[in-house]
């Protein structure tokens, strides 16, 4: 059964769409990842255009991390004051990032600079998850290996502008945490992605969060940048896809539901070594198309079209 | 079928004295991009109306043009920078039809004088309208070639070159099949009564193509209330990413 979707104009299989959605949650749910940054590639191999299947991702984040933040909500493991701080640079990276996708449209240039940064992003995560997962594999069979320090006090705990994060149990500068949320927020507006990959990292190892904390406030500042980034490009592209969305997050959610089931059943330094080796396969593709040589080079845009 | 031959002769019959006039009809006046639209086949018939025996001394031919709503275009070229292929150089088109089929009785550089090509406007190549003077490339040529070819190999653009049957020089019909990405707007159908290389005469009506009302409201609140599109977009990402998740907690107790 074809679908038109009305926004790409295009006219797409409903259960590639439904495949799509729910393969990525279906890995979403075994990995525990957003799986943004493997939708918003697999759209682009299906034929959506770059601009619609960012747009479309940054929504289908929202959907993603919905029912988790209220969990963590009921938890009380969200750190509101810190996800607020990084909300508030978030949305300032997302802005920023809207106003460098733009640019990048209007030169032409914007499915090179989307492509770019995932061969580049996905490459740097997917070869660190899989040294890390290859570690830890190791460590697991040989239990003398030496470990890896996991916080040390560094330049970032001596700026200004300090404040108290009760949750977190921290006293630091709003500096770095605000500039991971315009890292994060930039990454949303042109990756369409949640950014958890870096968040998470950069909150443990960065800011020194406790582990309890991390996914909670994550997930908390993801959605809301991910609202946000999906209303900008909604009013200054007009490239959200509803009908797409729909397709992917109904997918998703079912995906996620049979993944978070079956990836309890598989050790998870295995299962980062999978993910990591899905990431890079993903990477491999998308560099693969951008040098090898065409077979057509020349293309069509038509202003207002995608 | 049958009303339709018997409005056309009516029509013929009311028709002022001209040498050679030419009647069209249509299969279908209207088309709706629905949510599964495979595509859709377009039957042009009609006649040619004639008061004299015609000349015998040259060939009479039936050109039919379906022309989809014109817009501007850029044309880019990829080429290797730094070992990776990106866009390099552009070009504008002022306007070309983001659909166009060109069917005739005959090879069109046969039956077809250029004058008559420049002054209808019928060839592909002569449907486009370039911009040459702001073309910053050194050879526009191969911009609209590539236009040409992109659209042709999504059936986009056609050449039906022989496929317009003409039956005792009066009666003719084509086959047009319209691919299933089309944009909305109105199809403009043109058929040209051609004789020694000059259109003697010309008939024109169009198509309706539009989307299907759901797509159609999609579209155009994405684009006269984007505000109110994008609150959409997140009520039903919220809705969905969280109504589903309830209803797998509550399947499970």
């Amino acid at each position: 059964m074809q679908v038109y979707l009305p926004i790409a104009e295009i006219s797409v299989n409903a259960f590639l769409l439904l495949s799509v959605g729910g393969g990525v949650g279906l890995l979403s749910g075994m990995f525990g990842v957003g799986g943004g940054f493997l939708i918003t590639p697999l759209l682009f191999f299906i034929g959506v255009p770059p601009p619609v299947a960012v747009a479309t991702g940054v929504n289908q984040v929202v959907a993603s991390s919905i029912s988790g933040v209220l969990t963590h909500l009921k938890r009380n493991t969200v750190d509101l004051r810190m996800g607020t701080v990084l909300l508030v640079g978030g949305v300032l990276g997302s802005g920023i990032g809207i106003w460098v996708f733009n640019l990048l449209s209007r030169m032409g240039q914007i499915d090179l600079a989307v492509q770019l940064s995932y061969v580049v992003f996905l490459g740097i995560i997917g070869a660190l998850m899989l040294r890390e997962g290859v570690g830890a594999l190791r460590r697991a069979a040989d239990p003398t290996a030496p470990r890896r320090k996991l916080h040390t006090h560094t330049w970032i705990h001596n700026l200004p502008f300090k404040m108290k994060f009760r949750t977190s149990g921290l006293y630091i500068s709003v500096i770095p945490p605000i500039l991971v949320g315009v890292a994060v927020g930039i990454l949303a507006a042109v990756m369409g992605v949640g950014g958890g990959f870096i968040m998470v990292p950069a909150m443990i190892y960065l800011l020194g969060m406790p582990t309890k904390v991390v996914i909670g406030t994550s997930l908390y500042q993801i959605m809301f940048v991910a609202a946000f980034t999906t209303m900008m490009h909604a009013v200054t592209n007009y490239s959200v896809d509803v009908m797409l969305a729909l397709f992917l997050i109904v997918g998703g959610v079912i995906g996620a539901q049979m993944g978070a089931r079956m990836g309890l059943s598989l050790r998870p330094e295995v299962l980062r070594i999978l993910l990591a080796l899905l990431v890079l396969a993903v990477c491999g593709r998308i560099a693969f198309d951008l040098l090898w040589a065409p077979s057509e080079l020349y293309s069509i845009s038509v202003p207002g079209r995608f | 079928m049958r009303v339709l031959a018997a409005a056309l002769v009516l029509m013929l019959a009311a028709l002022p004295l001209r040498a050679e006039e030419v009647l069209a009809g249509l299969s279908q006046k209207q088309l709706s991009l629905t949510v599964n639209f495979e595509g859709s086949e377009i039957l042009v018939f009609g006649a040619v109306r004639r008061e004299a025996p015609p000349d015998p001394d040259t060939d009479l031919h039936v050109i039919v043009t379906i022309e989809g709503p014109p817009a501007p275009a850029v044309i880019w070229r990829k080429a290797r920078r730094l070992g990776i292929w990106m866009n390099v150089e552009s070009m504008r088109i002022r306007a070309a039809p983001s659909f166009y089929a060109v069917a005739s009785t005959g090879p069109l550089q046969d039956i077809l004088s250029m004058d008559s090509d420049l002054t209808h406007r019928i060839s592909t190549r002569l449907a486009i309208f370039e911009a040459r003077a702001d073309a910053g490339v050194a050879n526009p040529g191969a911009f609209t070639e590539a236009l040409i070819r992109i659209r042709a190999d999504e059936d986009l653009y056609q050449s039906l070159e022989g496929s317009v049957s003409l039956d005792r020089d009066t009666l003719f019909s084509t086959t047009i099949s319209l691919p299933k990405n089309l944009v909305e707007g109105l199809y403009v159908t043109r058929v040209f009564l051609v004789r020694d290389g000059r259109v003697i005469d010309a008939f024109e009506t169009d198509i309706d193509v539009q989307k299907a009302v759901l797509e159609r409201w999609l579209y155009n609140m994405a684009h006269n209330q984007p505000v109110l599109y994008g609150l959409l977009a997140l009520g039903l990402a919220l809705f969905f990413g969280w109504g589903a998740s309830a209803a797998f907690r509550y399947l499970r107790g």
